[in-house]
Parts: structure tokens; sequence; C-alpha cells
């Protein structure tokens, strides 16, 4: 008997995909209305990491572990010297401790620019890129690479350069700058910040599509700040645990067609790390202007459509450079640069908020201070079901569209969670099916 | 089309920071947009046009069965190849697997090795096609990116300087961390382009730009050892971004022959 004729299926396929980190592709199938297949897909090679890092020394790993991102390497420079300096038992206090908040200040302010204005902004108003949306609204993205900018001057000086940093150290850093050397960013950074309240006003303002997820955000939560480097690991549904206690609470998955390791909780969920999770954990530990900020732009404390994590970028944005600004205000030189650390034998975990979302590190060293194991959890490889989910729920809500504008609203919720291919992969599961 | 010359931006195995100085060069940015046609820059567009190219700056080292044949694919659609940054001229920290099994590797990184597609070596473009420039870093300089990018638009040869780290540090005026402070330093043995960066933080250079013309590894590695640090330690100073340079690749296998 042969099968009943079926029709011929839609399919979305985009192959490399554009205004990421990396190299992802994104396949979608419906055949007869009914969704048959959802993949976010990765090709970028595996790099091996973890790997390596097995014999290498302990403190080598803020500049190697660096090296899996150009976009967040402060994010991998802060998991990593956490992690070794507990399991060398040091705590890193006092001036230094606030240095690092400002080192990643930095970070955050030019990736979250970077990816509002100049790979998801684009989405929302249809152009390909920020330099052809240059063409019509050239003061916004002089505005914006203003402010890209002012973040990568603030890791320049304090960390040497803006692309891998140097001047991160185990216990602190090489050296410190002097009151002057931070003096010197105040007046620029004071620019951004009010360029940054108004783009908040601007990103809200885009036209915005309309979805609401039911999301698990995971993130870390700080009793009295705005977490970067220090915290509980928090869920919006009741997880609070210490970072220690990871590997218990988290998971990693093989999903069948599915092509990387996806981040599960044990309890059963999918979940979302980023600035979404962040805000909706902490929204009272926002500073002052930009909670104003976020008011002022009609978005409550917990935002539950994906493509408003512009808005909350925007609003993180403003944060960064607030807290920048505050960090600078009460900066006195310390008289040392970094305390020293000592390497013993033992586990060291590390968790910090990387722009993207939540990077998990666990290191295990000997008493010479060799590496023995090395576990990195990157935000894009946790947020991968996720993204999944998400695609198919954009996809049921817009099968009206035609296969261009499909496939753009796609990518547009792809792009949603600034993700990371390079970061994941190092290791993300790859299957390749060349046919 | 215009009639502007095509810039195209292709990565391979690498973390993406080099193609970000580009974004990063955000005072040249709209000037290079408005100079030249980007043509394929896949992180920053989605309008991406098949070749040919004037220039196509490659990012990453070759590391995948796909990913050989792919570069000559961009090797063919290319006028000007260069290649910008440590992964694409040295292999990248990535070429730490040439030194040891890939499926060591792969099974201690990932459940199901049977489903990982790989090189058993991470190596640089020139050993796959002909590269007309190198530029060197980990990161690159983004000032020698422009450079390199107005200078062959030009037909002129870039100017990028071929000595080492210590001249930065004189023009700078660091005091020599080694001499000075005892603190071991590859700048010597490693080629210009950071401005001597990690001695003006009193920090010893790492080697981000890779070797420099005419080195001599073993001198320094030998004034390291005088210094008191262990030959392990050497081999791993110049194993890491750079590894497989030939005078890095060949001054740290001597070392580890005589451990």
């Amino acid at each position: 008997m042969p099968s009943p004729p079926q029709s011929e299926p839609r399919t979305i396929n985009v192959d490399y995909l554009a205004r990421v980190e990396g190299e992802g592709s994104m396949k979608v199938v419906v055949r007869d209305g009914t969704i048959e297949e959802v993949e976010f897909g990765i090709f970028e090679p595996p790099r091996y990491f973890e790997a390596f890092l097995r014999g290498r020394r302990f403190f080598e790993a803020p500049d190697i572990t660096a090296r899996i991102c150009g976009i967040c390497p402060v994010a991998y420079q802060m998991s990593s010297a956490h992690a070794m300096e507990m399991a060398a038992g040091v705590t890193v206090d006092g001036m230094l401790r606030e240095l690092r908040r400002l080192l990643y200040c930095g970070e955050w302010i030019e990736s979250h620019v970077l990816h509002v204005f100049m790979l998801h902004a684009p989405d929302f108003l249809g152009y390909e890129s920020a330099i052809h949306m240059a063409a019509d609204h050239r003061e916004l993205v002089e505005m914006a690479l203003r402010m890209k900018k002012a973040g990568n001057r603030l890791v320049q000086v304090l960390g040497g350069r803006e692309i891998h940093p140097i001047n991160v150290k185990l216990g602190g850093f090489y050296s410190v700058p002097s009151r002057a050397d931070l003096q010197s960013l105040v007046e620029e950074l004071e620019w951004c910040r009010d360029a940054a309240i108004k783009s908040v006003g601007v990103v809200a303002g885009l036209p915005t599509p309309q979805i609401e997820m039911d999301f698990e955000f995971v993130s870390l939560r700080h009793p009295s700040e705005y977490p970067f480097n220090e915290g509980r690991i928090v869920s919006s549904k009741g997880l609070d645990i210490d970072i220690s206690e990871w590997n218990d609470y988290f998971r990693e998955e093989h999903v069948e067609r599915s092509n990387a390791l996806q981040g599960w909780l044990k309890s059963g969920g999918a979940y979302h790390v980023g600035p979404l999770a962040r805000y909706a954990n902490n929204y009272e530990l926002l500073s002052p202007l930009a909670r104003k900020a976020a008011e002022d732009a009609g978005i409550g404390p917990v935002v539950n459509n994906p493509f408003q994590s512009i808005v909350v970028r925007a609003v993180e944005t403003v944060f960064a450079i607030e807290e920048a600004l505050r960090i600078i205000d009460a900066y006195e030189a310390p008289k040392v640069a970094s305390v020293p650390v000592i390497p013993k034998a033992g586990i060291g975990h590390g968790a910090t908020e990387a722009p993207r979302g939540l990077l998990y590190h666990r290191y295990e060293i000997d008493s010479e201070g060799l590496i023995v194991e090395a576990q990195i959890v990157p935000p894009t490889a946790q947020n991968q079901p996720t993204i999944e989910s998400d695609l198919r729920a954009v996809l049921e809500a817009n099968l009206e569209l035609s296969d261009d504008d499909l496939q753009w609203r796609l990518e547009q919720s792809i792009r949603n969670y600034d993700p990371c291919i390079s970061c994941a992969t190092h290791f993300l599961r790859l299957d390749i099916d060349r046919g | 089309m215009s009639d502007k010359p095509r810039l195209a931006v292709f990565k391979f195995a690498s973390c993406d920071g080099c193609q970000l100085s580009l974004l990063d060069a955000e005072d040249h940015l709209l000037a290079v947009a408005e100079a030249v046609e980007i043509a394929n820059f896949a992180e920053a567009s989605r309008d991406i046009t098949p070749g040919p190219y004037d220039v196509s700056l490659v990012e990453g080292s070759i590391t995948t069965p796909h990913d050989a044949e792919r570069i000559r694919e961009v090797r063919r659609d290319s006028k000007f190849l260069v290649t910008i940054g440590a992964c694409a001229t040295a292999g990248g920290i990535q070429a730490l697997r040439n030194w040891k099994d890939v499926r060591d590797f792969t099974s201690y990184v990932y459940a199901n090795p049977q489903y990982i597609e790989t090189l058993s070596t991470s190596t640089p473009v020139k050993n796959h096609v002909e590269v007309d420039f190198e530029l060197r870093g980990c990161p690159i300089s983004k000032e020698q990116l422009i450079e390199v990018v107005s200078a062959l638009l030009h037909g002129r040869r870039p100017n990028i300087p071929s000595f080492s780290v210590c001249v930065e540090c004189k023009r700078r005026g660091t005091p020599c961390v080694m001499v000075a402070q005892g603190i071991p330093c590859l700048g010597p043995i490693t080629q210009a382009g950071c401005n001597g960066l990690c001695p003006a933080y009193e920090r010893g250079c790492f080697g981000c730009f890779g070797p420099m013309e005419s080195v001599n590894a073993a001198s320094l590695t030998g004034k390291w050892m005088e210094m008191g640090v262990k030959s392990s330690d050497v081999v791993r100073a110049l194993r890491t971004y750079n590894a497989y340079a030939e005078p890095f690749r060949e001054a740290s296998d001597a070392i580890a022959a005589t451990e």
C-alpha cells in the first residue's frame, strides 16, 4: 500500500548564521503546518581547552582560558582566577576586588553595546548590518561606537588591552592603575551614562515581536550587589546553591538530532542564563539610574519576552557605567597589586557573570600547582535547549510569514541570546552530517 | 555591486578576537566601510555575497578535513589572502594537540568521540595554501590591521616591524623587567606589535606575537634556566599561542628532549 501523499515540507535552512560570534547554523522543517524539526546547530571546530589545560600551571589558566573567547575574555579570566584562588584558599578583597568589578564593567559595556547596536538592533529595523543601518541612522551608530570605545578603553587601561587583557593575575593584578589613570576616564564615562540612558529609550521603542515564555532564570545572586564575580547560584523557580554544588544540580545531555551537549537542570528543565536572568533575579540591586531607565522603558522587574533582551542589555549597560563611575570615585590605589596565591592540592570553583550569562569553571590542582582536571561550562552551551524551545514557539506563532521573513525572525530570536559559539564549542559535541 | 574593493573575513578554529578587532576599530570602522565593500563578514552582516574578493582576512587555524578544503576555496576566491592572528599564522593554542594523541583529547572532552571529525593537528593557513601577508598577534593589533588593509588597497607593502618587543620597551622607556626585576621575559625573541605591553604592566612578555626574525631562542632559554626557571616551565612558556611556530617549536622540543 502506498502511503498517503504528503505535501512538500517547508524547510528553512541557514548554513551560516550571521551576526553571532562563531560558526552556527539553523534548520527548521514544517509539514502541513506541523513543526517536524527545529535545530540550532554548531559546526565550530573543537579546540580542546579542558584537555590541554591538564598539566599546565594553575596560574596560566586566566591567560589560556581567555583565548576561548575574544569577546568575553575577562569572564574567562575572572571565573578561572576565582576558581584557582578558591583551590588555594585565598580571598581577594578590598580595592583589588573592586578593580575586578571595574574590569568586568568595561567588558559588559563593550560587549553589550556591540551586541545591542552592531549585531541585534539591525534585526528590529530590517537592516542586514549596523553598517547598512548607519546609512540611515548614522548618529545612532556613531553614538554606539563611542560607547563601545569607552568600554574598551576601560578594559584597556585596567587590563592592558581590550582583547585578551594581560593584567589579570591570581591574587589580583600585575600592576594597578593610579587614581589619576582612572580619573581620566570619568568625563567620557559620564557622557556614556547619558548616552546609555538614551539608548534604553531607543531600543525600547523598536518594533518588538511579542511572545511570552515561561523561563527558569539562572544567575548569580549576591546579598548587596548586582552580580559580577560573586554570589550564590539561584533560579527564579527556587534553586539556591553554593557554586561548589554545580555538578549536583546541573547536567549536560546528548539529545538525538541535536548537535550539542545541552545544559539542563537535574531536576528536569531547560533554563535561561544571561541578562534577562540576572535582571529577574537581581532587579532590586540595580543602580538607581538603571532601574529608572527600566521603569521609563516600561519593562517590569521580570521580562519574559526574549525579544526584549535588547532592552535589558541596554539597562545593564547603564548599570555597568554607573557602577564603574562609583568604583572610580571611591578608588585609592592599593598598596600591593596582588596577594600571594600559594598552590595546594584541591578543587576550586569559579562562577561569574559573562555578558551573555553564567560561566562556570571547576579545576582540580595538585600540590605543585599543576592542573589535574578542568571543566568549563559556558553560557551559550547552557542556553541551547532554551534557544531551541524559543525557536519552536516563534515558529508556531509566525507560520504565516513568508520564508524570507520567517527565516529572519528565527535568526533574530537566536540573536536574542547573543550566542557565543566559539565559547560553547570547545566542549560541545560535534556531529556533522556531510551527506 | 559597487566598484569599491571587496573585503571578506573568514573564520576557522579561533576565538573570534582578531576579526573583532575590525569592529573594535571604532574610529575607523565607518571609514573602512565607505572605502571598501564589506562583501562577506558574517560576524557583522547577514549580507554575504560570493567571491571573488580583493582582500580576504582569514582568522583561525585548520583543524578539520572540511576546513582544509574550505581554505582552498577561500584562496581561489581571493586576490590577497591575509592571515590575522596567532591561530591563522601559527596554529594557535589549539596546536598543543600536535604534541599529543588527539584521540585522547577527544575522549577527555567529548562523551561521544565517534561523532568528532577532526584532524590530528592544528596548523597554520600557510601549510595549506599560499598566503600573501601574515599579521601576528594573540590578538592582532587593530592599528596593524588597518595598516595592512590600507597598504594592500593602495598597492604598497604593509609597514609592519619584524624586530623584537625589546625595541618597543626601549622606545616606551620601560626598564627591562628581566634585568631590573629578574622577571623571565620572552620579549627578546618575540616580534613587536603590542607596544611592549606586558613589561609596562610589570610582567614578562609571554609571546603573543610569536617569534621575531632570526631568533636566538637557546640563548634566552639558557638565561631563564640560569635565573632558576625549571626546564619544564620553559617548555610551557614556549608552548602557548604560537607554540607551533617553528623557532618556538624547535626550542621547546630541544629542551623537552633533555628532560
